[in-house]
């Protein structure tokens, strides 16, 4: 029997809409949903026949036996780990509160979800991996507009310029995102690349800047200085909508744009071209605010000076520029039920990782995971005891596992919630296997924009083990810590029907395209009418901003070299490639086939230096000398001397993962330290401010002397 | 006279190698074999840019194919439209094609022990769709072209 089903991928956090087809309850055919993708699918979305078939997977519930990251598990009945996790948090409640139980996710819109189980149980410890990615980018843009980061999108495909500081957008690799990428560009658009490194975006870009890593900052406030001096930004919009705009001008004064070339080590005959072509495509100039920018220690003032650029651009709410993604009620229409909307007294206890109340001016909603570590460890403001991870990995998200280990050996239940082995979920007390995307079914989703929509998940196919989709596993946790009343559904189609029913649209309703548009047209505000717009305190773009000066930060703060790295030492940076997302695709035997190691990209010049050849291995030595490892070496002139760069996501160690167990190297194991840096104005951990040391391997390539 | 043949538009090609993963899926293969590859010169900076070209190989379906003749079973076949495709009931997987081809672009499939080859997706191709490459091709870099006689 042969049936079409309209999901959303899962195999990583983009979620592109997918049309599937199933015969016989097998998957034959994935496809990027035509009416929205033209089909277009990339290298992991085809992969997951591979995930689903792959059984390097849990297969039913796991209770460990053995020390904690020991490997040693008892295979159980869902009612025995789910009664085990019950009584196990029951009597953690009892004895510390509801508020010593933390919950993490991936975030993305299904966070509803999860946020509602926390705070229904009493706590206000809902968290997830941001301050390991794009935090300092949201929170810049909080500080600037009042908006989070992504209350603002990119009308990329009708831009004339767009500008990327180190966000490698066709290898991080949104389908639809890409896809205006190259729009833009075969229609005469420019792209603009900064990175330490050449990168596959790089390759497409009509200029590029390779700059000193950590520099990025100087760059933004050379641009800032050069087109204030050209007066080539939009007075009007300035005058209309901007506060802070003498201030800027005062502080930018130093910062030339002869400076950043000298500071960023780049020439300055293209970077003044550079001011002159944003002088003529502006307003439809992107300058993207970066995504993953828990990097340097002032990223956070990097992102911000990338969003002034913005707004002096005049960018905002025009065609090519940022516009406003629309919602349910700009089209005069209902939107969808949430959970969290039965949740009618939020948790009083304040949060234990300080945000807040120790830190005002952070995003309280999902707070700050890292921070979460200090409280586990000192037990203040008071003990946390469990921690729930539903698909959120930290010991592949954050840096330094062994000292999160340390940490963790003082909390009483760890418990992850993931389709695969995650490194968390193998030195945890429950793994609960999540069904694969195909096999499971998700809440109904609204995706903002131009033209929202209301999209969801549909299974495909019957989970191939004993697993269980997220909507149930949750369900059957509250109903045994007594707040099933915040899961008021059997079944997914109860909850789909009581979530659809303020729209008056029916599950039905998404049979024709597997989405349903609030609105035939594109929605655009008055521009010249955005008051009201921005929910900064003073209702304008902010660019002295209130909530900083309140925390006693400053709004523009003055810039300070990076460190450069001591010889024979080089700066970790990391970044991704298009066929993974991370950690929890490298073991799909599909795109293991396709990569499977990383390598250590290092400048050709210090490789001479260092006596090292393309393709050598080479030590890779953590500082202090806590993590080493052997990785081979990828010599190129197209890196930064003072760099060395790794794939993300490599280096697993969980044993049942036999293609991934020790393929390549992670770098997050040789950030040592870095789990407590952490940008103070901006939440994101710094995770490119440590060095290692490189040198040739004694482990020869071309020599071995066995019979 | 071959009727079609895929074009890649490097320009719009970002090497995401998602073309190798759905022939392999459509096609159901194991570990091992792959019916196209994308590959890249090594980068040289041109006038500032480092810069690369993406070539898109898969089989050549050569007007007078090597691989075709040497067949000792009669498995690999031309079809009147110029699609070389390998016959699975008839192939005994002695692999002579991928001797005979100047590129090797015949391989092997372990798990059927059968050659397997790029046929365009001939079935796809006959129910009016395009190569499973070309039709999921993230960025609408290839393109499936009917060639016409001018």
């Amino acid at each position: 029997m042969k049936k079409t089903v309209w999901s959303m991928c899962g195999m990583c956090s983009v979620r592109c809409p997918i049309k599937v087809e199933v015969e016989n309850g097998r998957v034959e055919w994935i496809e990027g949903n035509p009416h929205i993708l033209k089909g277009a699918l990339c290298a992991k979305g085809s992969a997951g026949v591979a995930l689903i078939a792959d059984d390097e997977r849990p297969q039913q519930p796991l209770i460990r036996k053995g020390g904690r990251g020991a490997g040693r598990w008892e295979p159980v009945s869902w009612y025995t780990a789910l009664d085990y996790i019950g009584e196990k948090l029951n009597k953690i409640i009892a004895q510390y509160g509801a508020k010593s139980v933390m919950m993490s996710c991936r975030g993305g819109p299904w966070a509803d979800f999860f946020k509602t189980f926390i705070h229904g149980l009493g706590s206000p410890n809902f968290t997830n991996h941001d301050s390991g990615c794009g935090r300092n980018v949201h929170h810049a843009s909080l500080s600037i507009y009042g908006l989070g980061r992504k209350d603002l999108i990119y009308d990329i495909k009708n831009a004339k310029h767009l500008v990327l500081f180190g966000r490698n957008i066709l290898e991080s690799l949104r389908i639809a995102e890409a896809n205006q990428v190259l729009d833009m560009l075969d229609a005469g658009g420019r792209l603009t690349y900064v990175d330490v490194r050449q990168t596959m975006t790089g390759i497409k870009a009509t200029r590029f800047f390779q700059v000193r890593p950590g520099t990025d900052y100087a760059l933004a406030l050379g641009l800032i200085n050069a087109i204030i001096k050209r007066e080539a930004y939009d007075k009007e919009f300035i005058e209309k909508y901007v506060t802070g705009f003498d201030e800027l001008v005062e502080f930018i004064q130093p910062y030339t744009l002869e400076w950043a070339a000298k500071e960023c080590e780049v020439k300055i005959k293209p970077l003044q071209m550079f001011v002159e072509e944003l002088a003529g495509d502006r307003p439809r100039v992107v300058f993207h605010p970066g995504w993953m920018l828990s990097r340097y220690n002032d990223s956070f003032y990097a992102s911000r000076s990338l969003q002034i650029l913005n707004v002096l651009m005049g960018n905002i709410e025009v065609k090519g520029g940022q516009l406003f993604p629309k919602g349910a009620a700009d089209c005069g229409v209902k939107g969808i039920r949430n959970l969290s909307s039965l949740i009618t007294q939020k948790p009083a206890d304040k949060r234990a990782d300080g945000v807040g109340w120790k830190y005002k001016h952070f995003d309280k909603g999902p707070g700050l995971f890292h921070l979460f570590y200090d409280a586990i460890e000192t037990g203040e403001p008071y003990p946390m005891k469990a921690m729930i991870c539903y698909r959120h990995d930290p010991f592949n998200c954050f840096p330094d596992p062994a000292a999160q280990k340390r940490a963790l050996d003082k909390m009483e239940l760890l418990v992850s919630v993931d389709t695969h082995y995650s490194e968390f979920g193998w030195y945890s007390d429950v793994i609960l296997p999540e069904s694969a995307y195909l096999e499971r079914e998700s809440p109904i989703a609204l995706q903002k924009g131009l033209k929202p929509r209301l999209i969801v998940r549909q299974k495909a196919v019957e989970p191939k083990f004993d697993t269980k989709p997220a909507w149930w596993i949750f369900k059957q946790l509250a109903d045994r810590v007594g707040i099933g009343q915040y899961f008021p559904y059997n079944t997914i189609e109860e909850l789909w029907a009581w979530q659809l029913e303020p729209t008056g649209y029916k599950i039905e309703d998404f049979n024709a395209k597997g989405f349903v548009e609030l609105t035939d047209k594109p929605i655009m505000y008055d521009r010249n009418n955005l008051d009201g717009k921005f929910k900064t305190p003073s209702g304008k773009i902010e660019l002295v901003s209130k909530v900083l000066t309140e925390a006693g930060l400053p709004s523009f703060k003055p810039y300070v070299s990076p460190i450069k790295p001591p010889e024979g030492m080089f700066r970790l940076v990391f970044g991704r490639s298009a066929v993974n997302a991370h950690g929890h695709t490298i073991n799909n035997p599909l795109l293991y086939e396709l990569l499977p190691y990383n390598t250590l990209w290092i400048n050709k010049r210090e490789a001479s230096k260092l006596g090292i050849n393309d393709g050598d291995w080479v030590d890779v030595i953590s500082q202090p000398q806590e993590v080493t490892g052997t990785i081979r070496a990828k010599v190129t002139e197209f890196i930064h001397q003072d760099a060395v760069y790794m794939i993300h996501g490599f280096g697993r160690q969980i044993p049942l993962q036999t293609r991934a167990y020790h393929a390549g190297m992670a770098d997050q194991k040789l950030q040592i330290g870095l789990l407590k840096e952490m940008d103070p104005a901006g939440g994101g951990l710094c995770l490119c401010e440590s060095f290692v040391e490189v040198r040739r391997s004694a482990k020869n390539p071309k020599r071995s002397v066995e019979l | 006279m071959n009727k079609y043949m895929i074009y890649l538009n490097s320009k719009r090609c970002i090497g995401c190698h998602g073309c190798e993963v759905h022939c392999k899926t459509n096609k159901k293969l194991p570990v091992g074999p792959i019916l196209c590859e994308i590959s890249h010169e090594p980068l040289k900076a041109v006038r500032g840019v480092p810069r690369t070209e993406f070539q898109f190989r898969s089989c050549y379906h050569c007007e007078d194919p090597y691989c075709v003749p040497v067949c000792p079973t009669g498995a690999m076949q031309k079809r009147q439209d110029g699609i070389v495709f390998v016959d699975q009931e008839k192939c005994i997987g002695c692999m002579a094609c991928a001797g005979a081809c100047p590129w090797g672009i015949p391989q092997y499939n372990s798990e059927t022990g059968k050659a397997i080859k790029c046929d365009y997706c001939m079935d796809r191709v006959d129910a009016g769709l395009k190569p499973a490459c070309v039709t999921k091709c993230a960025t609408h870099a290839l393109k499936f072209v009917t060639l016409q006689e001018i």
